[in-house]
């Protein structure tokens, strides 16, 4: 290769990769000092553990009531995305297929949530009415509301996207509409519902501001207000704090690995495709 | 055939919880906002414009919330959007080996909790032991350390270092998505017809991510001015960096349900407008 093109060429990738490890360096920090001593660890530095403390993250998981809180996420993701998903897609499917004005009104209605914020105040008033504060239910249905409006914009233009005949013929067969989409339409729509499905755990599995309006319990608590509050107790052990992190990311860390290609085409869909 | 086909009460079950957990509670909004609701009076009052007056107050600290929130805001969206197309070409043109490795890792901040990422910088900014002066100190830029998280001034910008930092991944996804549907023929065209490669940037690589650009950057502004974990975590709204969400955790906190209220609900009438925004730039191509 040309000695000035090879230059060019190393002084990118030298750039990339420089730009990949500013983005690797605060996860390394908390790696390392989770297995570190609490002194070795008060500073926080980029040393590897002198010997390893594995006993940390049994110390978190009992102090930091982590076990609870983990099932307690593991609820609220799941169950607010398998509802959202649910009417989302059954949602999106009808608005696409059937344009009459009264359903470009719900569409656009719908999908105005991308961009609303949340009254958190009236919110709450919501909540005690319907008595879900403080509510493992509540929770599941707030977060399932909240995940609507991009599901189904998502959904929606893969929908439009679909010939209709598969629907029509299915109906023509005599399929009542119900039928149609649970047996057509929805195993076509696979890789979209994957999509939202992947992006709604992680918002929700990430989400914070909910719980520490909704939720008084403990015993309710999902793992990032869990962590909140181990922080606050252990602001100067970071050590713990770190095994704490660590074992709050690393189900996150392990669903983007495993579907990276869906969470990444999913976020550039809405704004390329679309 | 087509309303028996597709029948409306399909969309009902959405209908009703974003009816009720997200509409409702903003139409609720613009009644509460001229109460005097709060955790103290058992019965609620009309008090007109009093909250808008509270919170248009200069000697609180409402203006000031807004006025951070903007500048946030703003810094972020600059920011990001730099850093973002710049890697985006990196890693689209420049590099060829890794370049999904590379992709793969600037987004990884952006796909954790906020919150997580709050608590480490809070000891990576750390003004004593913290990696940041500590590094700085190393190669011999001492005189550069700060106190980051507590100095009033700064610390809305190591704010918004540490959230450029965050979010950055996230825009690069989409920028990169937005590169590679630009076809490889105009560039070619470009170079048979003599261009650099900036004049290749400026006439072809803009001009055909333009669309994706105004989407970033409306992300970007919805997320900036609804900005809450980031802060909260690093500040907790203090030395400067109040926003309009912490502000309004602050005020529910403290029991002031009508000033809550009435903040929130600007607020919405601000981010509908924009939403408005929002739904042109994305809205499907064939049908605009």
């Amino acid at each position: 290769m040309h000695p000035i093109r090879a230059f060019r060429a190393a002084v990118l990738n030298v750039s990339a990769s420089g730009a990949s490890l500013i983005a690797l360096v605060p996860f390394y920090l908390v790696f390392v000092n989770a297995l570190k001593t609490q002194p070795e660890a008060s500073s926080m530095g980029v040393e590897l553990p002198l010997n390893p403390q594995w006993a940390n993250f049994g110390t978190v998981v009992d102090q930091g009531k982590l076990v609870t809180a983990f099932l307690n996420s593991v609820v609220y993701s799941l169950g607010g995305t398998v509802l959202a998903v649910l009417v989302s897609a059954l949602a999106a499917y009808v608005l696409a297929r059937h344009r009459t004005r009264r359903h470009q009104i719900i569409y656009l209605l719908l999908i105005m949530g991308i961009a609303i914020p949340t009254n958190f105040v009236t919110l709450m008033k919501v909540m005690q009415v319907t008595h879900l504060v403080d509510s493992q239910i509540g929770m599941i249905l707030l977060y399932a509301a909240t995940q609507i409006p991009f599901s189904v914009f998502l959904i929606y233009a893969f929908v439009d996207s679909l010939p209709r005949e598969l629907d029509e013929a299915a109906f023509i067969d005599g399929c009542s509409p119900t039928r149609t989409f649970f047996s057509v339409v929805f195993p076509i729509l696979t890789p979209v519902l994957v999509t939202c499905g992947v992006l709604s755990i992680l918002n929700i599995w990430n989400e914070f501001l909910m719980p520490l309006y909704f939720l008084n319990s403990t015993s309710r608590w999902p793992m990032t207000l869990a962590v909140y509050n181990f922080f606050g107790q252990f602001q100067s052990d970071w050590s713990l704090v770190s095994a704490d992190i660590v074992l709050t990311i690393l189900p996150v860390i392990l669903i983007y690995i495993v579907a990276q290609r869906w969470i990444l085409s999913g976020v550039s869909a809405g704004a390329v495709k679309g | 055939m087509k309303h028996r086909a597709y029948p409306t009460w399909f969309a009902g079950g959405a209908l009703l919880l974003y009816g009720v957990f997200v509409l409702l509670p903003s139409l609720l909004g613009f009644g509460f906002a001229f109460t005097d609701w709060n955790a103290y009076a058992k019965t609620i009052h009309w008090v007109g414009l009093d909250n808008f007056a509270t919170i248009l107050d200069p000697s609180n600290d409402y203006l000031s919330a807004i006025q951070h929130t903007v500048l946030f805001t703003l810094a972020t969206t600059v920011l990001k959007t730099a850093f973002a197309l710049a890697l985006a070409i990196l890693l689209t043109s420049g590099v060829k080996r890794l370049a999904y490795l590379y992709r793969g890792l600037v987004y990884l901040p952006a796909v954790l909790p906020v919150l997580v990422v709050g608590i480490v910088f809070r000891s990576i900014l750390d003004p004593s032991s913290g990696l940041l002066n500590s590094t700085l100190q190393f190669v011999g830029l001492g005189a550069l350390t700060q106190h980051w998280l507590t100095d009033v001034g700064l610390t809305i910008w190591a704010v918004i270092g540490v959230d450029t930092w965050r979010g950055v991944g996230y825009i690069m996804v989409i920028l990169i998505a937005g590169l590679l549907a630009i076809p490889r023929e105009y560039y070619e065209a470009a170079s048979i017809d003599g261009a650099s490669g900036l004049q290749a940037f400026r006439h072809v690589t803009l001009p055909l991510l333009w669309p994706v650009l105004a989407v970033t950057t409306v992300l970007n502004l919805l997320y900036g001015l609804r900005v809450f974990d980031m802060v909260f975590v690093l500040t907790n709204g203090q030395y400067g960096t109040s926003t309009v969400y912490t502000i309004v955790f602050d005020n529910f906190s403290r029991g002031l349900y009508g000033v809550a209220t009435a903040l929130s609900t600007l607020f919405f009438i601000v981010m509908v407008v924009l939403s408005f925004g929002v739904i042109r730039a994305m809205r499907p191509r064939e049908v605009a």
